[in-house]
């Protein structure tokens, strides 16, 4: 006994109000068919014994007073099966590949339940990306959720396709799937994605969640929730690791706003709502590992942030919830380095958990604060320089200039296609590091040092 | 009805009466047809959704719900307890982790699961556990709210002391020795039955005498905290500070190291995979002062962000309430708050559904008030029982854009005495912890002066006033080794950066995961830097005798010095480095620095 009302009242942007209805829950499902046929979907955000309020999906294009509005009983669901690998779905979860209905093993709520801080796992294994600026100073473990912080005209997407094609656990042949969840990118951006994923045949592996960017800004909302559905689904009821890269936040949260400001809400800064941060946790705290299961979700959020300001909202929320940040670096983008990811403003928050002795290689943390320590102080001397000239600096100095450029050219730099072992990383490492005097090298214990650094390896 | 005579067995009425939903906008709920007093606990639907009414207009009410209202349609029925909101307090409370409305995290998992489902009512001490209940109030005399009646072995190191629930006075006309739930009855006041356990509204303070000076330093075995910056016990502090400065790591080392009985650490709205940090590593890690893992003298409080922000609203409540029943107790407690931002963000959600007048940057008018009265419930205090207890309490601060001018970083400071100052630029160049020493103040400084100097050194402050001195000339000599390099400053100059070098180098940064750099006793940050200033003096001695700025840079025992603090034989290293470099000094023609 499904209703159908016509008591729409009021339309204002993407929220249309509807009067007189029988009790209706929060958050349920709405179905809107238009007076030519059309059918739209919306979800109920607001509801009373006298008016409800629902948010339209497909935006309010063509809905008039006359358009019927019947209310479904039941908040969104996605239906989850594994033969969603290697299909493509629209922002709803609609398949638009020219592949079969995909028939539901379970129906699963998208707004998921928070997992229980006691039933959590902690991340502790060492993703090799392949790349050594990741895996050499910002380590990704599973379960970890590290955004690329990257602007518009940088190769993030590129640098995510490469983190894809080679992430893998050493040692390990475990079943692994990819989540991606496209918002608001572009039909060419998509494309380059879906090119990548048939050519190296991770389709397969694969979930594609595309919203475009001239899809309903709406749908926007709740194509990370489908695709973070689909990933708990493969990870925690199919014992898979799931990559799930959401791209662009940036959108996402563009369409958080515009639905604010058509509820009227009290605007926070730059205009978003104040709930961002909460909306926001609810995507990004999905990633994860839960005791007793195989599974994980490790997420990559890619956000190309306005003018490469940080303080912005979008990226500032995201890097109080996710752990650590990769920032894709303009400044090495036009020297030509690829991938211009530069580890100075960059931070992995668990990697201190996942390298060391049984995880990567005893030296990798020497390693890393090696590194840091002197790229840090060699991208200082060069803004010196700018104003005292080359000369002005002491032979030790001149060092770690030396040692900066080297470092971009050859540790940071790679191809689009060169897969560098964690071993091949950390010998490019000390093979670095030895640039430096070693006097320099006060971060580094002494055993360490004498065991690898090659000044002893040599005698 | 079970689960609501649970909560409410110690309020005078346990009236039940039934309303019903009218409007459902997210966590808040309009409610009709009941009466109830603000703040009172309501059942919401037929899942029993907890929540607290929040606003009276007219014949509606409206309530804040702790959990997730999906799927809850209007009509469905409201059940008003009668009673606020409240925490049971008793022993058990140590090593448990709640949800920020006193749910068992542990006992949640066992019923439903890896996810947080709805609708589970979970009382906050275990019901079947039996301690060992040993009387010290004598049958016949007279008590008062606040009595020590007895006391429990709650963990190895903390004995609970059973308190008479403050509305209670009267002759004790019995009282039992033996193992007991919670529940049980351990004896009776003025014909009314009491147990070891008693609840407490979370939003009402509870009562002490009054508030002492705060002239005892907590130790947290951070060498910037303690010596440049300290914290009183009973003090406040807040830890503002951007992503990635380590503001979370300064929680924690301050939880595991400082020199408390108890810790109350809330995750209030921040990361899950934190909250399994807390719990893997708590357990294993030692209390440098009695052996005992620290998980046994702490309390966990973990509402992660998408956790539902009512709850998250109530989480820092819960916890402060916890703190204060350990206090009445006569035990030193800290309590950790990470972050205060995000439960000022939980308001500000929860104002904005309420359609309130907001005020700067939409946090309602009101966010100072609230700041205020939870810093307020910190203090050294004498309790009702004549005990001295404490609270002590860090928040940490989450200033959007790293930007201090926002409305909670500002309206915090007009209320706490103590700034730590996490700094970007210092994360961004790996120096930990990423406290800022030119922006950082205590206000401490001079009522904890005497404690310093009578318990660690004469010399203290001497030593103190002269790094701060050395630290800030640094900051003036950079702007010009900006423009013109450290090598064309004057030797004096080069001497005093090398100088400063040393004290952030060595005193000052800090390696939290470093087995034993991670707590420093107040002992040995005496030490170290006493020694590094001697240095410091050795070296402008050096140079007026005539040596040259290389050959004193070049000095080994530096890098013993360095090296010393990482050494679990501690005075061992620094004697071998102190002499070395006294050797090095007297080649040099220095003679006077004196150990």
């Amino acid at each position: 006994m499904v209703k159908e009302y016509r008591t729409i009242t009021d339309i204002t942007g993407p929220l249309i109000f509807v009067e007189r209805t029988d009790p209706v829950s929060f958050g349920e499902l709405v179905n809107i068919s238009l007076p030519d046929g059309t059918k739209k979907r919306g979800q109920v955000l607001d509801t009373s014994k006298d008016i409800v309020v629902v948010q339209v999906f497909e935006g309010t294009v063509g809905i008039d007073r006359a358009s019927g509005v019947t209310f479904l009983g039941e908040t969104i669901k996605l239906s989850v099966s594994q033969d969603m690998l290697g299909r493509i779905l629209n922002g709803s979860g609609m398949p638009i590949d020219s592949g079969p209905k995909i028939i539901p093993d379970e129906k699963m709520e998208i707004i998921g339940s928070a997992i229980n801080p006691w039933a959590r796992d902690s991340p502790r294994e060492f993703i090799q990306t392949g790349v050594s600026t990741i895996d050499g100073l910002l380590t990704l473990v599973r379960g970890q959720k590290l955004p690329l912080f990257s602007g518009a005209g940088l190769p993030h997407n590129e640098i995510a396709l490469q983190i894809t094609r080679q992430a893998k656990v050493i040692g390990k042949n475990e079943d692994f799937a990819i989540v991606f969840a496209a918002m608001g990118i572009t039909h060419e951006e998509a494309q380059y994605f879906m090119k990548d994923f048939e050519r190296t045949g991770a389709l397969k592996r694969a979930v594609v969640f595309m919203n475009l960017a001239d899809d309903p800004t709406v749908e926007r909302l709740i194509t990370p929730k489908l695709a973070l559905t689909a990933a708990e689904y493969l990870a925690f009821s199919h014992d898979m690791h799931v990559l799930v890269i959401l791209t662009d936040m940036t959108n996402y949260a563009e369409s958080l706003r515009e639905i604010g400001a058509a509820r009227k809400e009290v605007p926070g800064r730059k205009g978003y709502p104040g709930y961002m941060y909460t909306d926001l946790a609810t995507i990004y705290e999905r990633a994860g590992r839960i005791k007793n299961k195989k599974g994980s979700i490790t997420q990559i959020p890619i956000m190309s942030i306005p003018e490469d300001d940080w303080t912005h909202p979008v990226a500032d929320l995201t890097g109080y919830i996710t752990e650590g940040q990769l920032a894709v670096s303009r400044e090495l983008h036009r020297k030509g380095i690829y991938p211009p990811i530069n580890p100075l403003p960059s931070l992995s928050r668990l990697m201190r958990l996942g390298i060391g002795p049984g995880m990567t290689r005893e030296d990798h943390r020497s390693v890393e604060q090696g590194l840091y320590a002197a790229y840090a102080k060699g991208r200082d001397l060069r803004d010196l320089i700018a104003i005292v000239g080359k000369e002005a600096l002491s032979e030790n100095d001149r060092k770690f200039l030396e040692f900066a450029d080297t470092f971009e050219n050859r540790f940071i730099r790679q191809g689009r296609d060169e897969e560098r072992s964690l071993e091949q990383t950390l010998e490019l490492g000390w093979e670095l590091i030895a640039i430096v005097p070693e006097s320099a090298l006060t971060m580094i214990d002494r055993k360490t040092l004498e065991k690898y650094h090659p000044n002893y390896r040599k005698k | 009805m079970e689960l609501i005579c649970i909560k409410n067995k110690n309020s005078e009425k346990t009236i039940t009466t039934k309303g019903e939903i009218y409007r459902i906008a997210g966590p808040v709920v309009t409610i009709t047809g009941i009466k109830p007093r603000m703040y009172d606990v309501v059942f919401i639907g037929e899942l029993k959704l907890m929540g607290e009414v929040i606003q009276l207009t007219g014949e509606k009410s409206i309530v804040q719900v702790y959990e997730d209202t999906s799927g809850i349609k209007p009509g469905e029925p409201v059940i008003a307890t009668g009673a606020p909101l409240m925490v049971e307090l008793g022993p058990g409370l140590l090593t448990s982790i709640y949800d920020g409305i006193q749910r068992s995290l542990p006992i949640l998992r066992e019923k439903m699961g890896d996810f947080i489902a709805r609708g589970i009512m979970e009382p906050g001490l275990n019901r079947k556990k039996k301690w060992k209940f040993v009387p010290s109030a004598k049958k016949g005399t007279t008590v008062s709210g606040g009595s020590i009646l007895g006391t429990v072995q709650e963990t190895p190191d903390i004995i609970h002391r059973v308190l008479l629930p403050s509305q209670l006075n009267g002759t004790l006309q019995e009282i039992k020795e033996g193992n007991f739930t919670v529940e049980d009855d351990i004896g009776q006041v003025n014909g009314k039955k009491i147990m070891l356990m008693q609840q407490w509204p979370v939003r009402l303070p509870r009562p002490f005498k009054q508030k002492l000076m705060p002239d005892i330093p907590l130790l947290t075995g951070q060498r910037i905290f303690d010596t440049l910056f300290p914290i009183a016990k009973g003090g406040t502090a807040c830890i503002p500070g951007g992503f990635g400065t380590g503001k979370t790591v300064m929680q924690h080392q301050l939880a595991k190291w400082s020199d408390s009985d108890i810790v109350v650490y809330i995750g209030c709205g921040e990361r899950g995979n934190e909250m399994t940090e807390v719990l893997t590593e708590f357990p294993a890690l030692k209390n440098p002062r009695t052996g005992a893992p620290l998980m046994e003298r702490t309390v966990l409080i973990a509402n992660t962000s998408n956790m539902p922000v009512a709850a998250r609203e109530a989480s820092v409540y819960t916890g402060i309430t916890i703190a204060e029943y350990y206090r009445d107790m006569g035990y030193g407690i800290s309590l950790m708050a990470d972050s205060t931002s995000r439960w000022a963000e939980a308001m500000r959600e929860i104002s904005s559904r309420l359609e309130e007048m907001p005020g700067e940057e939409g946090y309602p008018a009101y966010l100072a008030t609230k700041l205020a009265a939870f810093y307020e419930r910190s203090g050294r205090v004498p309790t009702l029982n004549d005990q001295e207890g404490s609270i002590t309490v860090i928040g940490a601060v989450s200033p959007p854009g790293a930007d201090f001018s926002e409305p909670i970083t500002q309206n915090t400071l007009r209320m706490v005495k103590v700034f730590w100052a996490l700094d970007t630029n210092l994360a961004h160049r790996r120096h930990f912890p990423a406290i800022n020493w030119l922006t950082s103040y205590s206000f401490y400084m001079n009522t904890l002066e005497t404690w310093f100097e009578e318990q660690v050194s004469a010399d203290w402050k001497e030593l103190r006033v002269k790094a701060m001195e050395i630290l800030q000339k640094e900051a003036e000599l950079q702007e010009i080794v900006q423009l013109i390099g450290s090598d064309a400053l004057p030797e004096k100059e080069q001497i005093t950066l090398e100088f400063a070098r040393a004290l952030r180098e060595i005193f000052l940064q800090q390696h939290a995961g470093h087995e034993v750099d991670s707590y420093c006793s107040i002992d040995k940050q005496h030490k170290l830097l006493k020694t590094i200033i001697e240095y410091g003096n050795g070296a402008y001695k050096a140079l007026d005798a005539g040596v040259q700025v290389s050959t004193i840079l070049k000095m080994k025992s530096r890098d013993m010095l360095a090296n010393s603090k990482f050494e679990k034989d501690f005075d061992k290293y620094l004697k071998k480095a102190q002499s070395e470099m006294k050797k090095e000094f007297q080649t040099m023609g220095v003679e006077a620095v004196s150990w």
